[in-house]
């Protein structure tokens, strides 16, 4: 299945591991369980090579942001889970993450992802997605899923100006055009 | 009227480009129904019985004329020459075909409407007071803060895949025009007793559908800048905690229910810091530059009275005072009325009107009421600004289109959902049954002695007519293959929200109507003087009306 990492085709660098799994080595980036990363932080934390989690969509983020003691970007890598499309708990994750919690790392959507969703999970701040496209159809896919509504009213983690402060920022009677 | 702007504009240009791309999608067979399903549902587009139906928005109830004109041209167009106007204040239309959805949407944007977020687990189209702007009661236009939401909540990144879906209502008035209590979330404009300044009480988990709940007070008084960062705060509790196992536990009266009213504040408290004072705070500016893109065409000056104090030649003109006496309500301004237009004519189905109605109407808004009209939950509408001396033009009008029964607010002025002739959810029929009730109350005469009340006729449980607030409600059900008809009295959804009580078995559509008749009978023979239904229901309680149930059995 294509990743696309900010609308660019890559291949995974990260291991996956199992909670029985150790890691290949003490260089490469690997992602854990939030139950392994809740068992084993002080090991995995303190281990050279970038480390990322795998969090469930009922976890709460305060819990995750609490385990690193505030500081998210411990972290390289954050897999978001969209079990089925139509639920929607991991957009809040990821606008808590980005916007309350200051996480700079990657934001990757993982599950029953679909290019609709595109635009939705890039203005909260998810920027990574695994999706069942074919190889060739993906990127552009995220570039035309991302163009097609170029007007937002929202303030979110996309860095997209909203509409309301574009307003504001407009001199009366100098309106942009559509 | 709400004007856009050209953001506004694009976004919704933008919007029918790609909902024309979907439906191409679709019908290449790129997309499964299964994922087109959420998506055509963003847009208003419900697959029912026998079509497609598309719900278009109509942002808290307020059209201009050319709108009208352009639903009007839908009907003819795209449908059968008539629409539905429904209890959320939108219109909706059952004969659609699925390739032509796009260019209607398209039509519609060339007149600043959309099916944005109509239907789906998102936060739906806002409803408000179909009096907002001119009512004498109010303390602000609640439009203005409407409209502040449904652009705050259009292709709300965070909550476009809510459990389920999300009502909001807001009424600007002390009395409660919009039902505020019985919304997802309810928004009461009050002012500030210390410093007089406007602001929301805010109300949470709210519902009708299988599990009606009243709402609860989250938050008693709002300051107008944190409006959204409130909301959000809300919003983002229900979409990380509202139950997603089981459609029927989904809605956030479950949640608040669950956690109980304290603690679920405690948690959008909690959330509420993270947000508060940040980018979401409406600043005053906004609110007046919304207010701004309001703007009528002025009013008349040095008009006087009222219609209150109207004199009425009813020795003349018995129909044309009776008309005025029911459907035309005080206006803000001197010399002005506001004129409620019933869709509930004996026998004819509630809320549909014709393609020709509907352009009469545009006219008469245009030649009459600033070109302005309004679409209520009770659905009907209404011709918000019109003179004084106007109104027996105007009434001699609407009544040549069949637009004139003086019922608004009255017994025949039924509220009913489409029911099983359209929808695929009902358990039972509603339109025959409403039709059946307002001819028998076809009298207007007695229909204006008997007074204020409010019939409301839903089809199954999802209470789309909203029985449970019904001062009559009536719920069909389906029993081992008859349609049967569930009776409820003393519901009320203004400012002091009760849900009704059931009064006996569930019994035919022909039987429902005489229990009715005799219900009516019961109270106009206990009636105190000037006392309403709803009153007499709720002094007396059920039992001298369930013994009409036994004498009538």
């Amino acid at each position: 299945m294509p990743l696309l990492e900010t609308g660019r085709r890559v291949r995974d660098r990260w291991t996956h591991l199992s909670d029985t799994d150790a890691p290949p080595d003490e260089a490469a980036p690997v992602t854990v369980s939030l139950a392994r990363l809740t068992a084993e932080r002080d090991a995995l934390l303190a281990r050279p090579g970038d480390l990322g989690v795998r969090l469930p969509n009922a976890a709460a983020v305060a819990d995750l942001v609490g385990l690193l003691d505030g500081d998210t970007n411990r972290l390289g890598l954050i897999v978001l889970t969209f079990p089925a499309f139509k639920d929607g708990r991991a957009y809040t994750q990821a606008r808590q993450l980005r916007e309350t919690h200051g996480y700079r790392g990657s934001l990757r959507a993982t599950g029953d992802v679909l290019r609709d969703q595109f635009f939705f999970m890039a203005r909260c701040g998810i920027d990574a997605v695994e999706v069942d496209l074919p190889e060739s159809a993906a990127e552009a896919a995220w570039r035309s899923a991302l163009d097609e509504v170029r007007s937002v009213y929202q303030p979110a983690a996309d860095g997209r100006t909203p509409i309301d402060v574009l307003r504001r920022h407009t001199a009366p009677g100098r309106e942009v055009a559509a | 009227m709400y004007q856009y702007d050209a953001h506004d504009q694009a976004l919704v240009d933008q919007r029918v480009d790609q909902f024309r791309d979907q439906v191409a999608r679709r019908l290449s067979g790129d997309l499964t129904e299964d994922q087109f399903k959420p998506l055509r549902l963003m847009n208003g587009l419900y697959l029912q019985l026998h079509a497609y139906m598309l719900r278009v928005a109509v942002p808290y109830g307020t059209l201009s004329g050319d709108q009208m004109r352009v639903l009007a041209h839908i009907a003819r167009r795209y449908d059968r020459g008539y629409g539905h106007f429904t209890t959320r204040q939108n219109i909706q239309y059952n004969w659609i075909k699925l390739e032509e959805a796009p260019d209607i949407l398209a039509d519609m944007a060339r007149v600043q409407m959309h099916a944005i977020q109509t239907s789906g687990n998102c936060i739906r189209n806002v409803t408000a007071d179909p009096w907002a702007g001119v009512a004498p009661d109010e303390i602000e236009d609640p439009r203005v803060t409407a409209e502040i939401l449904r652009q705050w909540s259009t292709l709300h990144p965070e909550f476009s895949f809510l459990p389920r879906k999300f009502k909001i209502a807001i009424t600007g008035a002390p009395n409660d025009r919009a039902a505020v209590k019985v919304h997802d979330i309810g928004l009461r404009m009050h002012r500030d007793p210390d410093s007089g300044e406007a602001g929301y009480e805010v109300i949470v988990g709210g519902g009708l559908g299988r599990t009606p709940v009243i709402g609860k007070t989250i938050r008693r008084f709002l300051p107008k800048d944190h409006l959204l960062s409130y909301l959000e705060a809300i919003m983002r509790v229900y979409n990380a905690h509202g139950r997603r196992d089981n459609i029927y536990k989904a809605r956030i009266k479950i949640l608040v229910d669950a956690l109980g009213i304290d603690a679920f504040r405690d948690q959008v408290e909690a959330e509420w810091q993270a947000l508060k004072d940040g980018p979401l705070t409406v600043p005053a500016e906004t609110y007046a530059a919304i207010r701004a893109r309001f703007a009528l065409p002025p009013y008349d000056e040095g008009l006087t009275g009222s219609v209150s104090t109207l004199r009425l030649d009813e020795a003349a003109d018995p129909a044309l005072a009776r008309w005025i006496r029911a459907n035309v309500a005080p206006h803000r301004v001197p010399g002005y009325g506001i004129v409620n237009v019933s869709l509930k004519a004996p026998g004819q189905i509630p809320g549909d009107a014709t393609a020709s109605q509907m352009e009469r109407i545009a006219d008469l808004a245009d030649r009459y009421s600033l070109g302005e009209v309004r679409v209520t939950k009770d659905q009907n509408l209404v011709l918000p600004h019109v003179r004084l001396d106007d109104l027996p033009a105007l009434w001699r009008a609407l009544d040549a289109a069949d637009l004139a029964s003086p019922n608004v607010g009255l017994v025949s002025d039924i509220i009913a959902c489409p029911g099983l002739d359209y929808c695929s959810l009902a358990n039972a029929r509603s339109i025959p049954l409403a039709q059946a009730l307002s001819e028998r109350f076809a009298d207007m005469a007695r229909a204006q002695d008997i007074g204020e009340l409010h019939i409301n006729i839903s089809g199954c449980i999802n209470a789309c007519a909203h029985h449970h607030v019904g001062h009559i409600g009536i719920l069909g059900v389906d029993q081992k293959g008859k349609e049967l008809y569930q009776i409820t009295l003393g519901g009320r959804s203004d400012d002091n929200a009760t849900l009704g009580k059931v009064v006996g078995p569930a019994v035919p559509a022909d039987r429902a109507v005489e229990l009715i008749a005799g219900f009516v009978d019961t109270y106009l023979a206990i009636r105190h003087p000037g006392e309403r239904f709803i009153d007499t229901v709720a002094r007396t309680g059920t039992a001298p009306f369930k013994e009409t149930l036994h004498a009538a059995a």
